[in-house]
């Protein structure tokens, strides 16, 4: 079956720095990755080039049989066009580690917003399906409270509630519990677990936190100095890890 | 204080010149605030040059150089502008190149992650900049602008100096009558603090409302 | 219409001459704007009530009313309480007071960057109030005052003009004499212009290399 996400032989240079080096990865349809690695290894520079955050030097990344960007003689990369990366963007959601909620606008509004102006579904049906995402993620009750006016967990939430509202195909979570006090970590484990059990939608999740990487995996990839070291079922990788550096990794994690 | 009374009809009229004046250039200021800003911000070279050699040119040179300028050096050139566009455009020039710091000020204290997430949603960018960054970049302009147009305020007394009979303009020529000249000075300062009060209040209003949800202490 | 250079020549030494009293003007009133400056954020940090509403409302007013209007308040108002101040003396002390509120505002601003947290330290360690300004406080709030400080400096050059209005024969107040002298505007006033520009160009890069040389090294960009 052709994988949702593919990276192929892809290379990202910032000046000198090469994060990306000759790199391929996969996932299939419906498939939940969990990607951890020490800090600088370009786990995030990874989701964000699939987001259209970041462009690629070289190489070739499909989303859903279609590249994110034209790649001529397979090493320059032409410019997009506009028209081709909103198509592009739609197959993708992104939630970050910061949340990035839209302060000026209610929870509701941040969810119902794209919906309405991006997708030009009509003000009713946009905040309609707002509504019915925030209770899925156990707000119904805080639909008219501005992002100031809640806890982490619950803009995490509102933050999940407003990608998914966009029905992507493929879901990029950057450390998103991360920033949370650790007793509000499981309100967000919660919702990205009732996610995980839709089989089409795609999850590439990066975290610190072993227990979400079990919660959710369906494979780990032990990623460093831009490279996949070992991978396979949480099981076995964080459990049971072959590699000397996944080891080592494990334990400096476990400490903390 | 019988003086300030006697004369009160031309110390309004000169009130209405001097609204007449801080209103026209504040209007000026704000189109050039944002044209310049915007312009400075922008990925074109064609764009961002003018709009530099603008900001510098007049932030640069002083705002009564300006006046004079194009009060008695621009006829020379065969343009002859009367005195009350000459005060309007003096001041809301320079004043807009101060304004133009604003907007790009306040459009750079959007944080990344807001143009990101807008990039994650699908936004176009045109949406990206009406629908996220312009509305919070208000905000923080509100307070700003309310500033600048205390400046203009203060800056419209200049046009007393190109003959134009605003309140400053109506007071030095009570004093140079009268000997008297306590009560009308302090009326006139007086004036002035009232009007910028309104202005400061008219900020503050916009601000708070613009404020919603985003500090904790508004709805 | 043309510009002549032979009468740009001729009005140079006139116009520095008078360039040397806008300066002057700018440094006396910049002087002065610094210690009015201080005495008002003093009061605002006073301990008794009015005392603060009066330095804070002091500030507003001065702000908020024309540099003009003001010049000619000192100007024709107090001869009559039996005060005569020469025509520069008296715009000096218009813009050092006007500029004094807003160097009271940057002075302020400075003094709230400074965190909380650094006064209860103090305070912890038993520094009386003014050893707390001198060795903890001041340290701290300096680095972000210096360039406010440079740009009330430059818009206080900006100003001088405004001096002319009481004969005080700076640049502005030259180029205008001349031009009128000769019924040739263009090239007095253009130069005076230019001359402006110059000044607050050159101003720019002294104020940054002053704000590099009194900034401690941890600041540094
Ligand atoms: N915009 C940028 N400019 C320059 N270098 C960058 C930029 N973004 C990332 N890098 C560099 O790229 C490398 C990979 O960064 P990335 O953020 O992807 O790491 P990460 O695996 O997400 O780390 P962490 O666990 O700390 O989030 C790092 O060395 C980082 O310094
Ligand atoms: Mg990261």
């Amino acid at each position: 079956m052709m994988p949702m996400v593919r990276f192929e032989n892809v290379t990202k240079r910032f000046g000198a720095t090469v994060v990306l080096d000759a790199f391929d990865f996969e996932a299939a349809r419906g498939e939940k990755v969990v990607l951890i690695g020490p800090s600088g290894s370009g786990k995030s520079t990874l989701l964000r080039m699939l987001m259209t955050l970041e462009r690629i030097d070289a190489g070739m990344v499909m989303i859903d049989g279609e590249a994110l960007w034209y790649v001529r003689d397979g090493a320059d990369v032409e410019p997009v066009t506009q028209a081709h990366l909103h198509h592009m963007r739609a197959k993708v959601g992104m939630v970050f580690q910061h949340f990035n909620l839209f302060p000026h606008m209610t929870a509701l509004q941040n969810v119902a917003n794209a919906p309405r102006h991006v997708l030009g579904k009509p003000k009713a049906e946009a905040e309609a399906l707002a509504e019915m995402l925030l209770r899925k993620v156990g707000l119904g009750d805080k639909l008219s409270s501005y992002p100031a006016r809640l806890s982490g967990g619950q803009q995490q939430r509102v933050a999940i509630a407003r990608a998914m509202a966009m029905e992507p195909k493929v879901m990029l979570f950057d450390e998103v519990t991360s920033a949370l006090d650790p007793e509000l970590v499981g309100e967000v484990l919660d919702v990205m677990r009732a996610l995980s059990v839709e089989r089409d939608l795609t999850m590439l999740i990066v975290t610190h936190q072993m227990g979400v990487a079990r919660a959710l995996a369906d494979r780990v990839c032990f990623f460093e100095k831009g490279a996949i070291v070992e991978q396979g079922p949480p099981e076995q990788v964080i459990d049971d890890p072959v590699h000397a550096r996944t080891q080592s990794f494990l334990r400096a994690v476990r400490l903390t | 204080m019988q003086i300030v009374w006697e004369y009160r009809q031309l110390l309004l009229g000169g009130v209405r010149i001097t609204l007449i004046v801080t209103v026209l250039a504040a209007v000026v200021a704000v189109l050039m605030s944002f044209a310049s800003g915007l312009a400075r911000e922008s990925r074109h070279r064609i764009l961002r040059v003018p709009a530099i050699i603008y900001v510098e040119l007049f932030r640069g040179t002083s705002l009564l150089a300006q006046l004079f300028w194009l009060f008695f050096v621009l006829p020379s050139f065969g343009i002859e502008l009367p005195a009350l566009a000459c005060g309007v455009l003096a001041i809301g020039l320079c004043n807009g190149a101060y304004g133009s710091e604003i907007v790009r000020g306040a459009l750079r204290s959007v944080p990344r992650g807001q143009r990101e997430a807008a990039i994650a949603l699908n936004y176009s960018p045109a949406q990206s900049f009406r629908l996220i960054v312009l509305p919070q970049a208000a905000r923080v302009m509100a307070p700003l602008f309310g500033s600048l147009f205390i400046e203009i305020l203060k800056a419209s007394s200049l046009v007393s100096l190109i003959t134009l009979p605003d309140l400053t303009f109506q007071a030095k020529n009570i004093i140079l009558v009268h000997l008297n000249t306590t009560a009308v000075l302090s009326t006139v300062l007086v004036v002035y603090f009232v009007i910028a009060l309104f202005i400061s209040g008219g900020a503050q209003r916009i601000e708070r409302a613009l404020s919603r949800g985003v500090d904790h202490t508004a709805g | 219409m043309e510009f002549s250079f032979d009468l740009l020549w001729e009005i140079l030494p006139q116009l520095l001459r008078a360039t040397v009293v806008t300066i002057e003007a700018t440094l006396a009133g910049f002087a002065i704007s610094l210690i009015v400056g201080l005495v008002m954020v003093s009061g605002m940090r006073a301990r008794q009530r009015w005392l603060r509403f009066l330095s804070r409302f002091a500030m507003e007013f001065l702000r908020a009313t024309p540099l003009l209007v003001q010049v000619y308040f000192l100007f024709f108002v107090l001869p009559g309480f039996g005060i005569t101040l020469s025509p520069f003396l008296t715009g000096v002390t218009a813009l050092g007071l006007h500029y004094g509120a807003y160097a009271a505002e940057a002075y302020r601003a400075g003094l709230e960057s400074v965190p909380r947290g650094q006064w209860e330290a103090a305070v912890s360690l038993n520094y009386s109030r003014l050893a707390a300004y001198r060795h903890i406080v001041l340290p701290q709030a300096l680095p972000p005052i210096v360039p406010s400080l440079g740009n009330i400096a430059i818009s206080m050059l900006k100003d001088t003009p405004i001096l002319a209005a009481v004969t005080v024969t700076e640049l502005m107040f030259v180029a205008n004499e001349i031009g009128s002298e000769r019924f040739q505007y263009t090239e007095p006033v253009t130069a005076a212009a230019l001359i402006y520009l110059v000044l607050s160009l050159a101003a720019a890069p002294l104020i940054n290399f002053i704000d590099r040389r009194l900034r401690p090294e941890e600041t540094r960009a």
